[in-house]
C-alpha cells in the first residue's frame, strides 16, 4: 500500500479513482498521565506522554484508514491530510483520510 | 501548622513559589531544547524540505521514478508556570506576546526534526508537500493557550528500489 502527500505517484498512472477513504479514533488521556503533565505544565517542556499517546492515535488512524482502501481494492492512497479535533475537554478525535486509487 | 494554616500561603507563597520555580527551571529547559534543536539542525541541513506538490523532476540522485513514502513527526510542548503568568499579564495590555512565541518555534522546530529524523532513517533525499498543523491542547483554562501540539507530514523521496542506507522497513 502506497500512502503519501502527493496527488500522484512518481513513475506510475493512476487507473481508477476509488473515492475517498478515512480512518480516525478518538482518544482520551488518562488520569495519571494528566496528573504527571500537570506537574510538568510548572516547568514547561516537552510532555513526552501526550507526544506518545497522539502519535499512537495517529498511526491507528492511518492503519483504519488503509484498511478501509484495501477492502475497496485500492493499492494505493494519495493526497492524505491529517486533523485533529477536541470533542471534549479531556479527549481529541485524530482523522486521517485521503483518496484511494489504483496504480499501475 | 500555622502556616499552613495560614491563607497568605496558599494565595501568595504557593504561586510565587510556582512562578519562581518554573522561571529558573523552565529557562534553563528552554536553553537546553534550543541548543539540541540547533544541534541537530546542523546535522540535517542537508536533507532538504520542500513545499511544493511535485517531487522535482531534477533533483539529485533521484531517478525519473523515485520510491516515495509518508514520514511524520510531532511534539506536544507545554509553557512553564512563570510564562504563563506573563502571557496573561501580557493579554491585559496586548502587543507581542513573546512567551507564546517561544512555545510555537520550538514545538515546530521539533516536529520538523523529527521528520526529518525519520525520513533520513529511511535514506531519504528530500521531502515534498510538507504541510504543518498545530492543535492547542488546552491546559492554561479561561482560553489561554498552554500547551500546543504540532504534526508536520510529507512525503519523502528516496531512489527507487532503495539504496537501503540504514533502512528500517
Amino acid at each position: 500500500m502506497i500512502v503519501s502527500t502527493l496527488e500522484y505517484v512518481p513513475g506510475k498512472t493512476v487507473t481508477a479513482h476509488l473515492g475517498i477513504v478515512q480512518g480516525s479514533t478518538v482518544r482520551a488521556k488518562h488520569l495519571g498521565r494528566d496528573f504527571l503533565a500537570g506537574l510538568k505544565n510548572i516547568v514547561g517542556g516537552e510532555l513526552g506522554a501526550y507526544t506518545e499517546l497522539l502519535s499512537d492515535a495517529r498511526a491507528e488512524a492511518l492503519q483504519r484508514m488503509e484498511q478501509q482502501a484495501r477492502a475497496v481494492g485500492a493499492n494505493a492512497v494519495l493526497n492524505v491530510r491529517f486533523a485533529t479535533s477536541s470533542v471534549a475537554q479531556g479527549a481529541a478525535e485524530l482523522l486521517a483520510y485521503g483518496t484511494a486509487v489504483t496504480v499501475d | 501548622m500555622s502556616v499552613l494554616s495560614n491563607p497568605l500561603f496558599w494565595q501568595v507563597g504557593v504561586p510565587v513559589f510556582l512562578i519562581v520555580l518554573g522561571y529558573l527551571v523552565g529557562s534553563a529547559r528552554e536553553r537546553a531544547h534550543y541548543r539540541s534543536i540547533l544541534a541537530r539542525e546542523r546535522i540535517l541541513r542537508d536533507l532538504p524540505i520542500i513545499s511544493t506538490r511535485r517531487v522535482p523532476e531534477d533533483f539529485p540522485g533521484l531517478g525519473p521514478a523515485p520510491e516515495t513514502r509518508m514520514v511524520e513527526g510531532s511534539a506536544v510542548i507545554s509553557l512553564d508556570y512563570f510564562k504563563r503568568f506573563l502571557a496573561q499579564l501580557k493579554m491585559l495590555f496586548g502587543g507581542r506576546v513573546t512567551a507564546y512565541e517561544s512555545l510555537i518555534d520550538r514545538a515546530r522546530r521539533e516536529a520538523l526534526l523529527r521528520m526529518r529524523g525519520e525520513a533520513r532513517a529511511i535514506g531519504a533525499s528530500v521531502i515534498v508537500n510538507v504541510r504543518m498543523e498545530t492543535a492547542s491542547i488546552s491546559k492554561g483554562g479561561r482560553g489561554a493557550i498552554g500547551t500546543i501540539e504540532v504534526l508536520a507530514y510529507g512525503t519523502a523521496a528516496l531512489p527507487a528500489g532503495g539504496t537501503g542506507v540504514g533502512r528500517v522497513r
